[in-house]
């Protein structure tokens, strides 16, 4: 018999429990910036198209970046050699749609989904596989050395970009979409690329799933306890190295992933692919707050949404409009928009 | 007298100081023993490589600041030149603007910059270099009525220095003497008088201070040391070396574009230079930038007699493959973290240390 | 009354970067018992307790939990493995996860539980009778509590599955009298389970009123040990060991 204990006891009326207000700030500004390049950018429909745009982009980048934050914030490392699982995740959905030739020419939607499913498995195994391999080799022996991690990191983002040029030759690959993917769909004025729903509903999946796993179940808990406080959550008795080696092969499945949906996104892949969106990635969870899964989705939808929106009104602001936006918010927030309580 | 030129920083090791003198000798008579335009372009390289590296080795090495923002400073000493060779007309009127406006714009980013690395963590400070960077390359490449776009900005030197300009017209123990020859001496004279002058600073008690910050900052506030001063210094003479630096490689390139200068790969190869050479030391600089730029140009060649070898085995050959020189080097990159932490220069005067220590029996 | 020893230090030195604080500390703590582990400041009663926990590591001699080594020259197990033995710990600095719920803090701690519904209903209404406060706050995140409160959930952690030993590292430092008052009344609760505890503190009151042995330190080394009795009679000995007396301290 176990009554459920997640309710005190009768003689406390909920109104008096004070409960966290829940921090909805940031999420505002997300709105606040949507709504402020409506008139900027003219057209309603224009708008609706960027913005939707700006929500894929925004949910790849987040997929990508979600692993890099928590490495960080538990681990306290930051991997520059996030870079090469996401370009891996990208080659291998090349290499997995060639395979699977059949599959993405056929006009079905199903065949299709299932070759681009069977990709983002793909990217997500390798890259989980490798991560545990880059960690063992290359992370574990700096723990806690700051300095050699940013360089060790980034020796195996360069020894990891040239081996992708040896399996995969150094010449760009592209990756046309699959038949029934491919294009546009009207909506009323409003032109939506089919893939940008993908996108956004892949993301919608994987968002919903680290979520669940960090809120509501005990594994979450001791990452979500672990950011804060490594060598508590070890007083009491959990073996918590154990737990940064799955993170960190998570954060690389989660690079594939994403580095598979960037390169469909793109429609080609080259070796620098990683990088590109690297730099992107470190403003994001910046933006977001190092550690913080919410910050970074929140980070990631407002940079997609900004690049999207300059560079529908002023393309050569891209670059810095995304900086731009970290400048702001760290005035604003310096920790970032939810900062992680450390110890 | 040795002493004093070289701030009393001597190499310390026997085998450092043979090649280093070595290498002293063959970039000063690079015209003369190593004949060809190909010979001179990377001794060209090397003498410029050394000066950022070195200046790099500052920031990292003497004061333990990591930052990818530094090929920006090497890239606005060369925009300096090209882009007042290019408006001004050519002339040393040129040259002396534009290093001057270069070194000034530098200065003032390094300060931002510095003052900004104290208000961050390190790792955010990195990142955040790294975005500083691309912006700045995007600024670049964008801004082409100015900066000449991703073409970039082919200009003419001052005569004395143009390859068309004739001293003698014969040819002196094997050499042309023309402009490119007199300018290959600039450069190389600017840049042993830099790397001098870099020894003098981290030598000096401004230099000392760098270190004991590098090794905990907050004992050196502790101890009286004003920590933000000292880094935004070190920050903005790290930049103005880079800036001149940059000064240097473009009157021998007569061009700048954004790869030539401001690309991630060029902030690489300073990193592997200044990590393999050996940190806080100026010497690793020298040995890393001869070791990088000899294996950019004739590695290739070494590995192509590898690669004919192995022709036709599916893995193998690519691995080997010429092209890949950069694989192996991030390798020899990782592995000097790793197990040579102190580089080149480090382990040969560690080796010294060994010997000595050892029993007189 | 002897009980067989069930932490046992034996010889250890630990040494902190260049730092050497603990010299050669050799004492026991009876089963079943409060020993209490008394010293001015710097004396190394903390460094002593992240020995035994194995945060820092004994650079000689042995710690041994129920007649195995955990800890010292020859087999030093990691803090995990240590403190799956059987061991809590409450920590000088509360250990609290701030932006954690007092809830989710206490489902931490129960390393049997995987959900809240899994935790002992009738452990946690004991525990909430101790601590009324943690039942008030249950969702509120706990670094919104008061420092009282706090190290109440800290303590509570360390009772929310039953352990073979607390190590306790000064619950009632800066805290209020009368929370120090309802500490006292809680860790009297936990005496009569025969919790093996180990308490270090500086509030002597508490001293006197939970231990049945004590142990005291001063530059890293063992000065005294015995019964709390004992020593709680001997005003002489009280001014010799820690400078002052129990009774000045009420």
């Amino acid at each position: 018999m176990n009554t459920s204990i997640a309710a005190p006891a009768p003689t406390v009326t909920p109104d008096a429990i004070p409960k966290t207000r829940f921090d909805a700030k940031p999420l505002l500004l997300v709105l606040v910036l949507a709504l402020a390049a409506w008139p900027l950018v003219g057209s309603t429909s224009t708008w609706l198209t960027l913005t939707i745009a700006g929500l894929a982009m925004g949910m790849i980048v987040f997929i990508t970046a979600s692993g890099l934050t928590l490495v960080f914030g538990l681990m306290d490392v930051l991997n520059f050699g996030h870079s090469v699982f996401i370009a891996l995740g990208a080659y291998v959905a090349t290499s997995v749609f060639g395979v699977l030739n059949g599959w993405t020419a056929a006009a079905s939607l199903v065949s299709n989904l299932a070759a681009v499913f069977v990709a983002m498995l793909a990217a997500m195994a390798l890259g989980g596989v490798l991560g545990l391999g880059f960690e063992r080799v290359i992370v574990r022996p700096v723990y806690g050395q700051h300095l050699k991690q940013i360089l060790v990191t980034i020796g195996g983002a360069i020894v990891g970009e040239e081996l992708i040029k040896v399996f995969w030759g150094p010449a760009q690959i592209p990756l046309p979409l699959p038949e029934t993917l491919r294009g546009a769909i009207s909506l009323g004025d409003v032109t939506v690329d089919r893939f940008r729903l993908v996108a956004v509903g892949v993301g919608g999946v994987v968002l919903a799933a680290l979520l669940y796993t960090l809120n509501r179940t005990k594994i979450g808990l001791l990452i979500r306890a672990g950011v804060q406080d490594r060598e508590m959550v070890e007083s009491l008795g959990y073996r918590i190295r154990r737990l940064f080696v799955g993170v960190f092969a998570a954060g690389s499945a989660l690079a594939g992933l994403g580095g598979c949906l960037w390169g469909m996104n793109q429609q080609i892949v080259f070796p620098q692919i990683g990088g590109q969106v690297n730099v992107l990635l470190f403003i994001v969870i910046i933006i977001g707050g190092l550690g913080s899964t919410l910050g970074c989705v929140v980070g990631a939808l407002m940079v997609g949404l900004m690049t999207n929106y300059v560079g529908f009104v002023a393309p050569k602001l891209t670059m810095f409009s995304s900086i731009g936006l970290m400048v702001a918010v760290l005035l604003w927030r310096p920790q970032g928009l939810y900062p992680v309580a450390n110890r | 007298m040795l002493n004093r030129l070289l701030s009393h920083d001597l190499p310390r090791n026997r085998v450092l100081a043979l090649v280093l003198l070595a290498i002293l000798l063959a970039l000063a008579f690079t015209p003369f023993v190593f004949p060809g335009t190909k010979a001179l372009n990377v001794a060209a390289k090397i003498i410029v490589f050394i000066v950022l590296a070195a200046s790099f080795d500052l920031l990292l090495g003497y004061t333990g600041i990591v930052s990818f923002a530094h090929t920006m400073f090497f890239g606005i000493g060369a925009y300096g030149i090209a882009i007042a060779s290019t408006r001004l007309g050519t002339g040393w009127a040129a040259v002396a603007i534009g290093t001057l406006a270069a070194l000034a714009l530098s200065t003032l980013l390094s300060v931002v910059i510095g003052l900004f690395s104290l208000r961050v963590r390190a790792i955010f400070f990195a990142m955040i270099t790294l975005a500083v960077a691309s912006a700045f390359l995007t600024l670049a490449s964008q801004l082409s009525d100015f900066t000449g776009g991703e073409d970039g900005l082919t200009f003419k030197i001052p005569e004395a220095l143009q390859p068309g300009t004739s001293y003698l017209d014969d040819p002196f123990l094997g050499a042309s003497i023309d402009g490119r020859f007199v300018t290959y001496y600039a450069l190389f004279c600017a840049a042993l008088a830099l790397v001098l002058l870099l020894l003098r600073i981290v030598n000096s008690p401004f230099g000392r201070v760098l270190q004991a910050i590098r090794e905990n900052d907050f004992r050196a506030e502790a101890i009286g040391y004003r920590t933000v001063v000292y880094r935004t210094l070190a920050s903005v003479l790290s930049a103005l070396f880079a800036t001149l630096a940059g000064v240097l490689l473009a009157l021998w390139l007569r061009y700048n574009g954004p790869d030539t200068t401001l690309s991630f790969e060029i902030m690489l190869d300073v990193l592997l230079i200044v990590v393999i050479g050996g940190m806080g030391t100026v010497y690793g600089a020298v040995i890393g930038s001869v070791l990088l730029v000899l294996a950019q140009n004739y590695l290739q060649d070494l590995m192509k007699l590898g690669a004919s070898a192995v022709e036709g085995v599916p893995l193998l050959s690519q691995l080997i493959s010429p092209d890949r020189w950069l694989l192996w080097l991030g390798i020899l990159f990782v592995l000097s973290v790793y197990y040579f932490p102190t580089g080149v220069v480090g382990r040969l005067r560690a080796m010294r240390a060994r010997a000595a220590a050892a029993p007189r029996s | 009354m002897s009980a067989a020893p069930l932490l046992k230090l034996k010889g250890v030195h630990t040494h902190i970067g260049a730092y050497h604080i603990l010299h050669g500390v050799d004492f026991e703590v009876p089963a079943g018992q409060v020993t209490m582990l008394l010293g001015r400041n710097g004396a190394g009663k903390t460094t002593a307790l992240r020995t035994i926990m194995g945060l820092w590591a004994a650079s000689q001699g042995t710690v041994s939990f129920d007649g195995a080594q955990i800890g010292g020259v020859g087999r030093q197990l990691g803090t995990p493995d240590i403190v799956q033995r059987g061991i809590a710990y409450v920590p000088e600095n509360m250990g609290i996860f701030a932006d954690l719920s007092v809830s989710e803090n206490m489902l931490l701690a129960a390393r049997g539980a995987r959900t809240l519904d899994q935790l002992d209903t009738a452990r946690l209404e004991w525990l909430f009778g101790l601590f009324p406060a943690l039942k008030k706050f249950w969702l509120y995140p706990a670094g919104k509590l008061s420092g009282g409160q706090k190290q109440m959930l800290s303590v509570a952690r360390a009772m929310v599955e039953p352990r073979r030993l607390l190590l306790i590292d000064e619950p009632s430092k800066g805290l209020a009298p009368a929370i120090v008052q309802n500490l006292i009344a809680a860790l009297r609760e936990l005496k009569r389970t025969e919790t093996t505890v180990l308490l270090v503190e500086q509030n002597f009151a508490m001293a006197k009123a939970l231990g049945d042995h004590v142990a005291v330190m001063d530059d890293g080394r063992i000065k005294h040990r015995g019964a709390m009795a004992e020593l709680a009679e001997d005003e002489d000995l009280q001014h010799r060991l820690l400078g002052l007396s129990l009774a000045a301290h009420q």
